[in-house]
């Protein structure tokens, strides 16, 4: 009986994390096109709903009815099983990010590891869409991708290494409270810039979203998907896109916490904080899809070998050694 | 402790099934309320109006097999350094000029693929 009442718990608790991120996600993607629009002095959706809020509601709607097509040639059970990939992990990522000190899905000691290793895994589900298609362009699109995410996916981890040297801990919550004095964004700027940097090219994100170059590659690893399975790949980038935001305001711009200990900003809530913070770092996600010309892919992989992975590597070692000779080392238990 | 343990972790998996199964799900709906009018031209793979020609799966550059190799090397190298970078406060001076003795190899092998040109694309 115990363990109905705690599975049933466990079910509750997730609806209650997982709606949020579904209905975030809806609207984020109504926000980038919005945010996109704005820029080119468009007005972009404002139709469907209030401030054409339900745009994307109305995307799905859509595509449930249209027609699932698979290439004669492609291999069905691979084809199907890519985007189901992408959407689970992408989802699941999330069971341990904190709102609050309480609020969290899952409070595993490892937690920054759990997501490093989510993230890992989602060049997957790319790589299996694009090659299971049997067709040129994605398969294309999919070897392009997995060289970007993987190269990227190294200075990600090693920028969360220089984080872990100031916390002493994997746990993402003691990473948040860590950062009551002093936020790692400022101690750590280069870090954080590398990071934003590297996670708009983990994300497949414009200005390097080659391998959906429409120019190019018409849509990568995408050509040739249709119906909801199509929604499935983008629901999962827009997911993964907000999993990242959340990540970079855990890691360096203090999770949850209020920016300062005073009156009207600490009795605020943790979890506004949080999405105030996921929101402001979305934006900046999407001014930069706005503003910036795409990179060319030899630049695009230039940049992730020859730049970010030495500057953070040495960070790394400048990083430990002021804290090991200053003798600040947080001391575990 | 192993009941926490266990608890910790059957949230993850639970939440995994809940995924897999909304994923499923969209793909169910979708199976139920789309028409199904297939014929050969439609199921041909896109290659821009045109017959395919060729294979499509082709020989590729051999550099992403080189990046995926490099990333193995990379990957590992930060699997090594995650212990270390959360215990440093513990294991005093011997772990820390370990670590940077280990960094200096491996930044060694890292000049050596870069003066081979294995990260150069042109």
């Amino acid at each position: 009986m115990i363990y109905i009442n705690i599975f049933f718990s466990e079910i509750y608790k997730i609806i209650f994390l997982l709606l949020p991120i579904l209905v975030s996600v809806a609207l984020i993607v109504w926000l980038d096109r919005r945010v996109w629009a704005f820029v080119q002095k468009r007005r972009g959706p404002n139709v469907v709903g209030p401030f054409g809020l339900l745009q994307t509601v109305a995307d799905a709607l859509k595509y449930i009815f249209k027609e699932i097509i698979i290439p004669a040639s492609a291999n069905k059970t691979i084809f199907i099983l890519a985007p189901i990939i992408t959407l689970t992990l992408s989802l699941i990522a999330w069971a341990v990010i904190p709102f609050s000190n309480e609020m969290v899905l899952s409070d595993i000691n490892v937690g920054i590891l759990y997501l490093f290793a989510i993230s890992s895994l989602s060049v997957y589900g790319i790589i299996m869409g694009g090659w299971a298609s049997n067709s040129k362009y994605p398969f294309l699109g999919a070897i392009r991708s997995a060289a970007q995410m993987v190269s990227y996916e190294v200075s990600i981890g090693i920028i969360i290494i220089n984080v872990l040297l100031c916390v002493g801990s994997l746990n993402l919550n003691k990473i948040v409270l860590a950062q009551e004095n002093v936020w790692f964004i400022f101690p750590l700027f280069p870090m954080f810039v590398i990071f934003f940097i590297s996670a708009l090219a983990e994300t497949n994100r414009p200005p390097f979203d080659l391998p959906e170059a429409e120019s190019e590659l018409v849509a990568g690893y995408q050509t040739e998907y249709s119906g909801m399975m199509y929604a499935m790949f983008w629901l999962g980038e827009y997911a993964n896109i907000l999993l990242l935001c959340a990540l970079g305001s855990i890691l360096f711009l203090g999770g949850w916490l209020s920016p300062i200990d005073i009156f009207p900003f600490n009795a605020i809530p943790g979890p506004f904080w949080m999405i105030f913070k996921i929101l402001g770092l979305f934006i900046l996600f999407s001014l930069v899809k706005a503003i910036v010309p795409r990179y060319r892919f030899d630049q695009l992989m230039r940049l992730g070998w020859k730049i970010f992975l030495p500057f953070s590597l040495l960070w790394v070692v400048l990083t430990a050694s002021f804290l090991f000779f200053l003798d600040m080392l947080p001391s575990t238990g | 402790m192993l009941l926490n343990f266990l608890n910790e972790y059957l949230s993850i998996i639970i939440f995994l099934f809940v995924a897999l199964t909304l994923s499923i799900g969209f793909i169910v709906l979708n199976y139920i309320f789309s028409p199904s009018k297939p014929d050969p031209e439609k199921l041909s793979a896109y290659e821009c109006g045109f017959e395919a020609f060729g294979d499509s799966r082709m020989e590729f550059d051999i550099r992403f097999y080189l990046v995926a190799i490099l990333f193995i090397i990379f990957d590992l190298e930060i699997a090594f350094l995650f212990p270390w970078a959360i215990s440093l406060g513990n294991i005093g001076a011997l772990g820390f000029w370990s670590m940077m003795i280990f960094l200096l190899i491996l930044t060694i092998g890292f000049i050596y693929e870069w003066k081979k040109g294995a990260l150069d694309w042109d």
